[in-house]
């Protein structure tokens, strides 16, 4: 396998609507931003990657299939790709393989939602025939499963609160961030309206429209690089007799695969900086420990040293997160470039002293999609 | 083999589209009864028209206004309309080439006949009265050679509502049929797998964990523990329960695997994990093929379940 680096990142501003842009326009303004930042131009780029999260959620089947124009891809391998919410993730592994692989120089990947034009609630509600509708979007899907890992873990009710009040606030550091809350604090996280009882409303990703790129590549070009170190992505069905929904078993592998590729044995102590599928703010804890970076039961001790921080022992998020900006099908790629834009040092205010290698990490589905990537400063 | 239950599924959702500087002109133009372009790197004028060059993939913004009139390129007869087609009578769908334009627009034609059809065919526009900025601002195009109706002033067009209907049969799994034929007359059927022993409910065509089909079929008390529930305090569009409602995960005694369900009779910030709970049944007059036969679960009185009890099941 050849060496491949993230040599360029763009992402749109988030917003909760984007009304001035098409989904064309909206993919554009971060493909844009990626060349310029990688300094490449069209002829450059050899195939595209897109990653969105289901078609329900715009009403537009294959949507790549119209977006081929605008995201460059007109006579080039266009590969779409498919793992719910985890999707920017796999999209980044994916564009990944094909540098690596050899088969490809430099391939763009892009990710995107534009969840104004639905409602994704309603989409991942929908009623089948002889079933019991109690379902209630995401939060509802994930709320018991919160509140099993609070049980399991023994975990003080306001940890969760202390994870939303960080992310927004580092979100107010992030000029691209959907929700800018430089004010917030536990408290009023906890004062805040009790939405999928245990989640509240300040614990909760904002519903965006947003896009994000990065330009992979086998060589630098523009004199920066996030070399990737590791890949790894694990899939499990969404229910089955005994399945831990709290700490799943194909996060578990992802991570165990990611870090041996990568060649990290104490995640804790060689990771500078982490980028973490957070949705709703327990999910930090919860993650923290599949991910090993912290014993089964321990994940909220982490946090709640502070340790999870812009200055902590391992700043998790310090982009804002998935709780401060939620272009759904981007999140995961947002994850893996903000990660890439770590051990550049391109991330400005949201930056990580001295970080030199970073975890990018996403989820999806019923936490059954698992896509991660390592990526770090040092050519291999 | 008696054919399994079915139910329709209608699927539908009102999307809207922010239409960004390029398509927004398209449809404000349609809008004024005008048919608007853009003009390629390579010279070529694209209608409808692209928001970036299929050569160079830049941004494209040379409008260039084309005729209302145009020549058939191609088309195909649709002898019976489906829902939502531009017409409901007989008509062709057709690769319109606008006069001034080098590519195609795909619309209908209304005319008639197939053996008015024709490729090479002249067509115009046949303009909608009520313009709203759509693509069905074009009722759409007519035999003729004749100019269409002349450009009127109307506001400008930035959103367009596009409503997306689906309707599904739902067709229930033949091993899903027995589980709600069992429903109808108030028996819980589970299966076992025969490889891992794990019980089932609802039955699976087969076991996840095994791959093999779980043939054992077993019935089960409406008794059971919750392992764990969410209290949904938020509406929702599409929502069937008003909020607040407890969700819970119920683990039937001798299952492997919780299901959620409604529980009620207990004030929400009363629900504990390991609760036990039992199911209160509709009148069986109601009864049909569907676990709403259980109108929702109630706690049974009995001493919670120790947590060891159903932690695996989390």
């Amino acid at each position: 396998m050849r060496p491949a680096a993230v040599v360029g990142t763009g992402q749109t501003h988030h917003a909760a609507k984007r009304l001035d842009v098409s989904m064309a326009g909206l993919c554009r303004e971060a493909i844009d931003r990626a060349m310029a930042d990688a300094g490449v131009d069209w002829q450059d780029i050899d195939a595209v990657v897109l990653g969105k999260a289901p078609d329900l959620f715009e009403g537009v089947m294959m949507p790549e299939l119209f977006l081929a124009d605008a995201l460059g891809a007109v006579g080039k391998p266009l590969l779409r790709v498919h793992t719910a919410g985890s999707v920017g993730g796999s999209t980044g592994n994916v564009a990944a393989s094909l540098v690596q692989s050899g088969v490809h120089n430099r391939v763009l990947a892009v990710a995107f939602e534009k969840q104004s034009e639905s409602n994704a609630m309603w989409a991942l509600s929908v009623p089948t025939p002889f079933t019991m509708p109690v379902h209630a979007g995401a939060g509802g899907y994930f709320a018991p499963h919160v509140r099993a890992y609070i049980r399991r873990a023994g975990a003080p009710e306001h940890v969760g609160a202390m994870v939303a009040a960080k992310d927004r606030r580092n979100g107010a550091l992030n000029p691209y961030a959907h929700l800018k809350q430089p004010d917030i604090t536990v408290e009023s996280v906890r004062a805040s309206t009790m939405l999928w009882d245990p989640i509240r409303y300040d614990e909760t990703c904002p519903s965006s429209d947003g896009a994000c790129a990065v330009v992979i590549s086998s060589e630098p070009t523009s004199g920066r690089a996030a070399w990737i170190r590791a890949t790894a992505m694990r899939t499990e069905p969404t229910t089955f007799a005994g399945r831990d929904q709290v700490n799943p078993q194909a996060g578990r592998d992802a991570a165990r695969a990611l870090w041996k590729q990568a060649g990290i044995t104490d995640p804790l102590s060689e990771v500078d900086a982490a980028e973490i599928y957070v949705p709703f703010s327990w999910f930090e804890p919860m993650w923290l420990e599949n991910l090993g970076f912290t014993d089964i039961g321990q994940g909220w001790k982490l946090t709640e040293a502070g340790e999870t921080e812009i200055g902590g022992r391992l700043p998790v998020n310090p982009s804002g997160g998935v709780l401060s900006s939620n272009p759904i099908g981007a999140s995961g790629l947002l994850r893996f470039a903000e990660a890439a834009m770590q051990v550049m040092g391109t991330a400005g205010d949201h930056q990580v002293d001295g970080a030199r290698v970073a975890l990018g990490h996403a989820y999806g589905g019923g936490s059954q999609f698992f896509a991660m990537w390592v990526v770090g400063s040092e050519t291999p | 083999m008696t054919k399994p239950l079915s139910a329709p599924l209608d699927v539908g959702f009102d999307y809207t589209r922010s239409l960004g500087p390029t398509l927004g002109r398209f449809l404000t133009d349609l809008r004024r009864r005008k048919v608007t372009g853009i003009r390629g790197s390579d010279g070529r004028v694209h209608v409808p028209p692209l928001e970036y060059d299929p050569v160079t993939a830049e941004r494209l913004s040379e409008f260039v206004e084309v005729a209302s009139t145009g020549v058939v390129r191609g088309w195909s007869w649709i002898p019976e309309p489906l829902e939502g087609q531009p017409l409901d009578r007989p008509f062709a769908w057709a690769l319109i080439q606008l006069d001034g334009a080098d590519t195609t627009l795909l619309h209908a034609v209304d005319a008639g006949s197939p053996d008015r059809m024709a490729t090479g065919a002249r067509v115009r526009v046949r303009w909608r009265a009520e313009r709203v900025g759509a693509i069905t601002d074009i009722e759409c195009f007519e035999l003729s050679d004749e100019p269409a109706d002349d450009p009127v002033d109307a506001d400008e067009v930035t959103m367009v509502t596009t409503p997306v209907h689906l309707h599904y049969t739902h067709s229930a799994s033949p091993t899903e049929d027995p589980f709600l034929r069992g429903l109808m007359e108030g028996r819980l059927i589970a299966q076992r797998c025969p490889a891992c022993s794990k019980v089932y409910f609802p039955p699976r065509p087969a076991c996840p964990t095994d791959g093999v089909p779980t043939t054992d079929q077993i019935e089960l008390s409406d008794r059971g523990t919750v392992t764990t529930f969410c209290v949904v305090n938020v509406p929702f569009l599409g929502q069937r329960i008003p909020p607040p409602y407890v969700s819970a995960y119920v683990l039937l005694d001798g299952a492997d695997i919780p299901f959620l369900h409604l529980l009620l009779g207990v004030a929400p910030e009363d629900v504990r994990m390991g609760m036990r709970v039992e199911a209160v049944w509709k009148p069986r007059q109601e009864w049909g093929p569907t676990m709403q036969n259980i109108d929702h679960f109630r706690p049974s009185g009995e001493p919670d379940a120790p947590f060891d009890s159903y932690s695996q099941h989390l």
